[in-house]
Parts: C-alpha cells; sequence; structure tokens
C-alpha cells in the first residue's frame, strides 16, 4: 500500500495552557521531519494525526476523507512512540501478531507474513524472546516489524531513536529511508536533532508554541533561519551550508 | 477516547460509585431518622457520661500521638544515622509488622507480655514485686496504641530524612559539625515539616481506634466513643444514644480529617530505605550509646508481643481447641466472610478504575476518575462501626438480624477493604494505561482480548497483594462482628473475643494463633494466584 496526503485544516487543540493551532498537509508518500523546541507541541501533533486527541475545532484529513473522529484503530495510521512500543510481558512475536490481529491469536496462514516482517527487521531467530532481552534498536525494530505488518499508509515516528547511539540511529534513519522507497508510505518523524532531519527528510516542518512555522526541503533551513528568528534561535550552531549526505 | 468502550467504562465506574455511596448513605440515613428530636439529641450531648467518653476519646487519642512520637523520633534519627549494622534489615522489617497485624492478635500478644499474668508481671514478681502494671484502662491503650503507631511515625520520619540531599551529611561531616548542630540544622528541620501530617494521621487512628480499647478498655472509665456506641446498641438496647454518640464521632473523625487534608498528611506509610545514608557522624560513644539504647528498644517493644502470640499460644490447647464444633464452625464463617468480602472489594475497585483507561493513559478527569478516592476519604471518615450502628438501627425493627448479619458484615469488610485495594491498585493501573494505553488504542485490542493480552498478565500481581490486604482485614475485624455476632453467627475474632470475656486466656492465645496462621496461609494463597512473575 503507497502513501496518502494527510491534511490538518484548522486543528485547534489545547493543552493545559497553550492554545495549539495547526494547519499543514502532508502530501501523499513525502518523507517529513518535524522540528522545535521541547514543548513546541510536535508529539501532540503526531498524537491528533493517529487519534489519541480529539481537536477542540478543525478537521483531520487522511486522502481527503474527514477521520477527525475516527477511533485510533480505525485510522490509516501506524505510530512508534520513544518507548513503551513493546508489550513488555509479551514474546517478539506475539508483540509483532498484534500489528495482524489485535486479539493476538494468529493461525497458521499468518506466519509467513511475520516471518517475512522478522526477516524484513533483521530480528529473525529472536521471535521468542522478551523486550527485555533485546537491545534498544532491537527493540524498536520489533515495533517497526509490526508497523511493516499492519501496512498502514501513514507512519508517524516520535523521536523513536532518540535513546540510541550514533552509529545505531543512523542505521535506523536509513532502514526508515528504505521502508519509505519500498513501501512508499507517507511518513512524519519527529526529532530534535538537525542531522537527522537532514539525513532522510524530504521536507521539514518546523513548530514553535503551538504552531507550524515553516515547512521546507532541508537545504533551504539555513536561509529561513535568517528570515525567521525562533527557527534560528532553535538551531543555534546550525552548520552554514549544510551538506546531505547520500 | 469515547467510544463503545469508553462508554462501559464510564457505566461501570458510575455504578461503582453509586453503589458504594448507598451502602454509606443507607446506614447514615438510618441513623439520621433514628435521632431522636432535637432537644433529646441536645440532652445527651449533655450527659456526663457521654461527654466524659468523648473527652476521652480525644485525650487517649492525643497521649497515643505525644508517646508514639516521642519514642519514633530518636527511633527515626538513629535508623538513619546508623546505615549499616548486623540486623538493620531484621529490624526495619521487623517495624514494618505491626500495622500489618490483625489488631486483635497484636492486643492478644500485648496481653502476654503486659496483662496480669504476663511475662512482665512474672519478672516483676520473681524480683518480689507486687505484679506488673494494671493493663486495663488508659495504660493498656496506650501501650498498645504505641505498638501501633510508633513503626508507622518511624517510617515517615525515615522517609522525610532520607529525602535530605546528600550533600547535608557530607557538608555537615566536612565543616565538622557536632550531634546536636546537625540535629538542629539538618534533622530537626526535615522531621519537623512532617510531624504535623503524621501526628494528625496517628490521632485520625487512634480517635476511632475501636479493638484496642473495646478488649483493653476495660469498663466505662475507659470508654471512646466507637466502643459506647457499641455498648449502648449490644447492651443497653439505646439506639438514640447510640446515634447522638455516632454523631459526635462523625463530627470528631470529620474535623479530624478536614486537618488532615489542611496539613497534606501523608496518607500512606512511608518506607525505611535499605540503603545507607552518606553518613559520616555520631561516631562518638554518647551517639552511639544513644542510638543503641533506642534501636533496642524499639526492638524488644515491637517482638516481645509478636514473640508472645506464638509462645501463648502454643502453649494453648491447640489439639482440643480444632476438635470444638464452635471453632470449625467459626473458622468457617471468617474465611467464607472473607472470601466474599475480598471478592467484594476487588470488583468494587476495578469498576472505579475504569475511567482511567484510554488512549491518553490515565490521565482521566472529572469526580469518576477519583471515585476511588472518594471511596477511601468516605471510609475513614466514616468508620465501620458507624455504618455498622447505622445498619443496626435499620434492621433491628425486622426482627430477623440473624438473617441480615452476614451480608451486611460482609458489605462493611468489603468498604472497609476499599481504601487498602485502591491505594494498591491504582497506581499499577494508571502505569499500565500510561505504559500501553495509547498502543492498546492503535492496535484496537480491548475487551476481552485486552484483558486477557494486557491487564490480567500485568495486573495478576497488584491483585494478588490487593486481595491478600482485603482478606487480612475481613478475617481481623471485630468493629462489624461485635454489632452483628450472636450465637449462630461466630467469627474467629468474634470467638477469640468471647473467650476472652469470659477469662479463658488460653484458648484466646490459641485462638489469636490460629487465626495468624490462618491469615498468613490465606495471604499466601493470594499472593502465589498473583504469580511470582509479573511485570518487570
Amino acid at each position: 500500500m503507497t502513501g496518502i496526503s494527510v491534511a490538518l485544516d484548522q486543528v485547534a487543540f489545547r493543552y493545559e495552557d497553550m492554545e495549539m493551532l495547526f494547519d499543514i498537509r502532508f502530501e501523499a508518500g513525502g518523507l517529513y521531519a518535524v522540528m522545535g523546541p521541547s514543548g513546541a507541541g510536535k508529539t501532540t501533533l503526531l498524537n491528533l494525526v493517529a487519534g489519541f486527541e480529539t481537536p477542540r475545532s478543525g478537521r483531520i484529513l487522511f486522502d481527503g476523507r474527514d477521520m477527525t473522529r475516527t477511533g485510533p484503530d480505525r485510522r490509516p495510521v501506524s505510530m512508534i512512540f520513544q518507548e513503551n512500543n513493546l508489550f513488555t510481558h509479551l514474546t517478539v512475536r506475539t508483540n509483532i501478531a498484534l500489528g495482524l490481529r489485535p486479539d493476538g491469536r494468529t493461525g497458521p496462514e499468518d506466519d509467513a507474513r511475520i516471518r517475512e516482517a522478522l526477516e524484513r527487521t533483521g530480528l529473525a531467530g529472536l521471535e521468542d524472546r522478551l523486550p527485555g532481552e533485546l537491545s534498544g534498536g532491537q527493540r524498536q525494530r520489533v515495533a517497526l516489524a509490526r508497523a511493516l505488518l499492519r501496512d498502514r499508509p501513514v507512519m508517524l515516528l516520535d523521536e523513536p531513536f532518540a535513546a540510541l547511539g550514533p552509529a545505531l540511529r543512523r542505521d535506523m534513519l536509513e532502514f526508515v529511508a528504505e521502508i519509505h522507497r519500498e513501501r512508499g508510505f507517507t511518513i512524519v518523524m519527529v526529532t530534535h536533532l538537525p542531522d537527522d532531519a537532514l539525513a532522510i527528510a524530504e521536507r521539514v516542518a518546523f513548530l514553535d508554541e503551538g504552531r507550524i512555522l515553516a515547512c521546507a526541503p532541508p537545504a533551504e533551513m539555513s536561509d529561513l533561519a535568517s528570515k525567521l528568528p525562533q527557527l534560528g534561535r532553535y538551531l543555534g550552531t546550525y552548520p552554514e551550508t549544510p551538506k546531505r549526505p547520500e | 477516547m469515547n467510544g463503545p468502550a469508553g462508554n462501559a467504562a464510564t457505566l461501570a465506574a458510575a455504578g461503582a460509585l453509586a453503589t458504594m455511596l448507598a451502602l454509606v448513605a443507607v446506614p447514615l440515613a438510618g441513623l439520621l431518622l433514628a435521632a431522636p428530636p432535637g432537644g433529646t439529641a441536645a440532652d445527651i450531648l449533655h450527659d456526663p457520661y457521654v461527654r466524659h467518653v468523648a473527652g476521652f476519646t480525644v485525650w487517649q487519642a492525643f497521649l497515643s500521638t505525644l508517646l508514639s512520637a516521642l519514642f519514633a523520633i530518636p527511633v527515626a534519627r538513629a535508623l538513619a544515622r546508623r546505615g549499616a549494622f548486623p540486623g538493620r534489615t531484621a529490624l526495619v522489617r521487623l517495624l514494618s509488622l505491626p500495622l500489618a497485624l490483625p489488631q486483635l492478635v497484636a492486643v492478644l500478644g500485648i496481653l502476654s507480655v503486659w496483662g496480669g499474668n504476663g511475662w512482665l508481671a512474672r519478672a516483676a514478681m520473681a524480683l518480689g514485686g507486687r505484679g506488673g502494671p494494671d493493663i486495663y484502662g488508659l495504660t493498656g491503650i496506650l501501650v498498645a496504641h504505641v505498638f501501633f503507631n510508633m513503626p508507622l511515625m518511624v517510617r515517615l520520619i525515615s522517609a522525610a530524612l532520607e529525602r535530605v540531599p546528600g550533600e547535608y551529611w557530607r557538608l555537615a561531616a566536612q565543616l565538622g559539625m557536632p550531634s546536636r548542630t546537625i540535629w538542629r540544622l539538618v534533622e530537626w528541620p526535615a522531621i519537623r515539616a512532617v510531624l504535623p501530617g503524621a501526628a494528625a494521621l496517628v490521632f485520625m487512628l487512634c480517635a476511632t481506634s475501636y479493638t484496642v480499647v473495646l478488649v483493653l478498655g476495660g469498663g466505662p472509665g475507659a470508654s471512646t466513643l466507637e466502643v459506647a456506641i457499641y455498648e449502648a446498641l449490644r447492651f443497653e438496647f439505646d439506639p438514640p444514644r447510640a446515634v447522638a454518640l455516632a454523631m459526635l464521632q462523625l463530627a470528631i473523625t470529620g474535623t479530624v480529617y478536614l486537618v488532615l487534608r489542611r496539613l497534606a498528611a501523608p496518607m500512606e506509610g512511608g518506607f525505611i530505605p535499605q540503603t545507607p545514608f552518606p553518613r559520616m557522624d555520631g561516631r562518638h560513644i554518647g551517639a552511639r550509646l544513644h542510638d543503641t539504647f533506642w534501636l533496642t528498644t524499639a526492638a524488644v517493644y515491637t517482638a516481645a508481643p509478636l514473640a508472645g502470640i506464638v509462645i501463648s499460644g502454643l502453649s494453648a490447647d491447640l489439639h482440643r481447641l480444632a476438635a470444638e464444633p464452635a471453632v470449625r464452625a467459626a473458622l468457617l464463617t471468617s474465611v467464607l466472610l472473607a472470601a466474599t468480602a475480598s471478592l467484594a472489594a476487588l470488583f468494587m475497585t476495578w469498576a472505579l478504575l475504569q475511567p482511567l483507561r484510554g488512549a491518553r493513559g490515565g490521565t482521566g478527569e472529572g469526580i469518576l476518575a477519583r471515585a476511588g478516592d472518594l471511596a477511601a476519604s468516605l471510609v475513614l471518615i466514616v468508620p465501620p462501626v458507624i455504618l455498622g450502628a447505622g445498619w443496626f438501627v435499620i434492621l433491628m425493627p425486622t426482627g430477623r438480624m440473624d438473617w441480615y448479619a452476614p451480608p451486611v458484615v460482609a458489605i462493611i469488610n468489603a468498604l472497609m477493604s476499599l481504601p487498602f485495594t485502591w491505594r494498591v491498585l491504582q497506581p499499577a493501573f494508571r502505569d499500565v494505561q500510561q505504559r500501553h494505553g495509547r498502543l492498546c488504542a492503535q492496535l484496537g485490542i480491548r475487551g476481552i482480548a485486552r484483558l486477557r493480552l494486557v491487564d490480567w498478565p500485568l495486573m495478576r500481581r497488584p491483585l494478588g497483594l490487593a486481595a491478600a490486604l482485603a482478606l487480612a482485614l475481613s478475617l481481623g475485624d471485630l468493629g462489624a462482628i461485635a454489632l452483628f455476632g450472636s450465637e449462630n453467627f461466630r467469627t474467629l475474632p468474634w470467638l477469640l473475643y468471647q473467650r476472652l470475656g469470659s477469662y479463658r486466656t488460653d484458648d484466646a492465645a490459641g485462638l489469636a494463633l490460629v487465626l495468624l496462621a490462618l491469615i498468613m496461609v490465606l495471604m499466601a494463597l493470594a499472593e502465589a494466584a498473583g504469580g511470582r512473575k509479573g511485570a518487570p
């Protein structure tokens, strides 16, 4: 299944004392990075798209269909959280299988697909382990495997690799880019590291105090930073001429 | 998240809350309706006996709190200063026992040490004295209240000392502060911060103390309102007086509760840290002697009654007791009642927890999400004896007390356990929702599948612990059964109390041991059902 577009149409949300207003369109099959200072509303933006929060007003459209009030499991979305993506008391296999059947009761006909997802994420042989017996990188791979199996056209990543070391994080980002190339999902990835955004994102959305202030290709970020004081302040030591590693 | 699941959760919690409120409101209404017209109520308040009892209730609670605090402060200080000594862990464990012990069993232990024929009296006699102290009356009440509440206060104060930043101790050592200065500048300010709250909590517990006063009070001279309510209903057949006393009791507990809220008192026990403090002070001989004295005293004071339960229990004729039909019947009644009450408490708590579900992960709002907190507070203000008195006044005219007694006792025991099951289950449940709420919502795991895959495996341990607590509370209860017990309806504590009342002390000691063993077996079973392996 290839990606579909996600549009937030004047979506208003209030969290404690902060009024947020999101108005943005993520194009079908795009790979977006979302950046901004902590508390800017990055996770809230993803929660709204995934259906974990309900807006006060405005609409959320998937491929033009209004799903503002649709439950999280009926939206075309898989979200990967920063942590707690897995049930720690269930095996890797069951955790993945839940993406296929929410009651965890898979039949022999599902075996091939589960095995394929395990192999694709380099987890073959680990299916009977508990999450506690895996490394941080492996755990997030299990979450990715489940997302692959669910095959929902929109994938949201809420800094899932923040706790990993630099080399591992690069590998995981490269893996996300591969998934993007193969499946064509629409991917929205929250990150606070400009390098992550530069590494794979096609466009970068910048958030501050509950608003989206810019959405542009990574190459244009430094130009924008000189015009947009919030972005300049946030980036601080941002390199003058960012290079995009290929 | 609204939706079918959300509505079912709201319905479950609303139902449980309504049931619980009704179970408190009905007996209260019964009391109010039975209340004599205003003039008579005022007469009763002017009754010198009632005034004496009210005064004594407050006075013994005040003295108990004062003594507990005076005992607990040096013990907590010594425990904090001595981070590592052989037996420290054992002492910490020992100090956690009195609160877990049914009051009646503990009182038997205290009697075996301090009683007329207890170890202390015998030791005094052997030394040519006139025997021990007269345990019945204010002395006994204070001894028992300090036994329960000194350890509680040690825990609360220790938790406060634990919160002192490690740098303070290192700084004090670097500056070479003498012990007295450390006390004045570091320890006392930390203790003073928790003392009012801890004292208010202990005062509340002692002002509503029932079992201790019933057994050790011994007569009108040393009676509290709760015991006077029981006597008014069961011996004097004077419901109006019971009602007036209940109103007075409600006024006192309500006032203390408001003070408690004001002081933001710790409603939970705190803990004594296992890890040593970075302490370098208190090395000189004076401080060592001081600490050794207080720690030894606390250990002996706490351990002696516990040993007393076992030793006097074993010297009773356990074979004859086990063969007695009355004992067997009481044992069966106790187990059935406790199982029913515990199950009811668990179901109610589970229903009250449901609003905490949802994708947001347990950040439920509104009155329903706090329903359990409300329940916990309600039972603190309206103690079991008041609930019992209400039901008693309502049911007495039916003339079928025998028929109604078991369910009413079960209901009161269930309500009594609710604050404890809530405090065990609520944090665990909230944690599960926060960790997995969004994931379950996204994957569409709900209903039975959610119960099987998520809630049960992650909650079975806290559920086992909550069940064990509820069982222990119900099995040890004397408050409700004292009002409703009869020849045909006897629990183990009630039988024990009757034997004690007819001076069959050996039987009582044996029954106390049986009760203690039963509680420990049932608690172990409940915890085993929860499984040792659980969430990491």
